[in-house]
């Protein structure tokens, strides 16, 4: 089956992150396919390559990009909800006149677009948040 | 492009959190896409359709006019949930008037608003392909 994954929450506080990037783990294991995960709201936080958790914890974000390494998955932030939240790639920085990107690897920021063509894409769309 | 049936269900206040706000631009570019769009509104969701909304007190955008403008992108099957108006003391007439022209008979101005029972919105729900909840 092809799935589409949607990530409405940031890491750490919410479980969002860490039951879609499970269920991601597992479709793949299991031979689906992925056709794109898209990280919306808060979810773009997962994006980040400054995150530093303690040692004795996942590393929700490198685990996504580790992922993504892995299996050529598509981890696209949406592009408005990114630039509100400060997560920025080289482009973006530059345009905005930021000193640093933050984008962590296997990350891309895109539009909404791609949301809507992920539910077109896919047999089903599942997301994960409240 | 294969065609599909969006229902976004908007189920939080309009102020507070931010996805009313991001869920409204989701709708806005998935309306281009050529897909059948349905928005539902239910729990604190439909304070989100309230007429006279002013949000200046709180410093944020108030962005409700925005909706007006769904009848332009061809938004126009709007269902709000009757028992979610009637817990929360609110009628029809407290939420902004919402229409479209419709093309096929000769514009006439429509209304896109339904209430409509929990029940029926359940079989809405049923219909749908793809479920964006906010």
């Amino acid at each position: 089956m092809k799935f589409s994954i949607m990530v409405n929450e940031g890491p750490y506080t919410h479980q969002a992150s860490d039951s879609a990037y499970h269920f991601t783990a597992a479709a793949l294991k299991a031979g689906h396919q992925i056709v794109r995960v898209f990280f919306y709201h808060d979810g773009v936080n997962n994006g980040t390559r400054l995150s530093v958790p303690p040692q004795d914890d996942r590393n929700v974000c490198a685990r996504w990009s580790e992922l993504a390494q892995q299996h050529q998955l598509e981890l696209i932030l949406c592009v408005a909800a990114a630039q509100r939240r400060g997560l920025l790639d080289q482009d973006e920085a530059k345009r905005a006149g930021k000193d640093s990107d933050n984008i962590a690897p296997g990350f891309e920021i895109s539009g909404l677009g791609q949301l809507i063509d992920a539910g077109i894409q896919a047999d089903r769309l599942i997301v994960f948040g409240d | 492009m294969a065609s599909k049936k969006f229902l976004y269900v908007n189920r939080k206040a309009p102020h507070g959190s931010i996805y009313a706000l991001e869920s409204l631009e989701v709708v806005l570019i998935g309306a281009a896409f050529e897909q059948e769009v349905t928005l539902a509104f239910v729990d604190d969701g439909v304070y989100q359709l309230l007429q006279n909304q002013d949000s200046s007190a709180l410093g944020s955008k108030n962005f409700s006019p925005t909706y007006r403008a769904l009848g332009d992108y061809d938004v126009n099957r709007i269902f709000v949930e009757r028992e979610s108006l009637e817990l929360r003391g609110l009628a029809k007439e407290d939420l902004m008037p919402l229409t479209w022209e419709d093309e096929d008979d000769d514009w006439a101005e429509k209304d896109s608003i339904h209430v409509v029972s929990s029940k029926e919105l359940a079989e809405i729900i049923e219909q749908q392909d793809v479920l964006l909840n906010f």
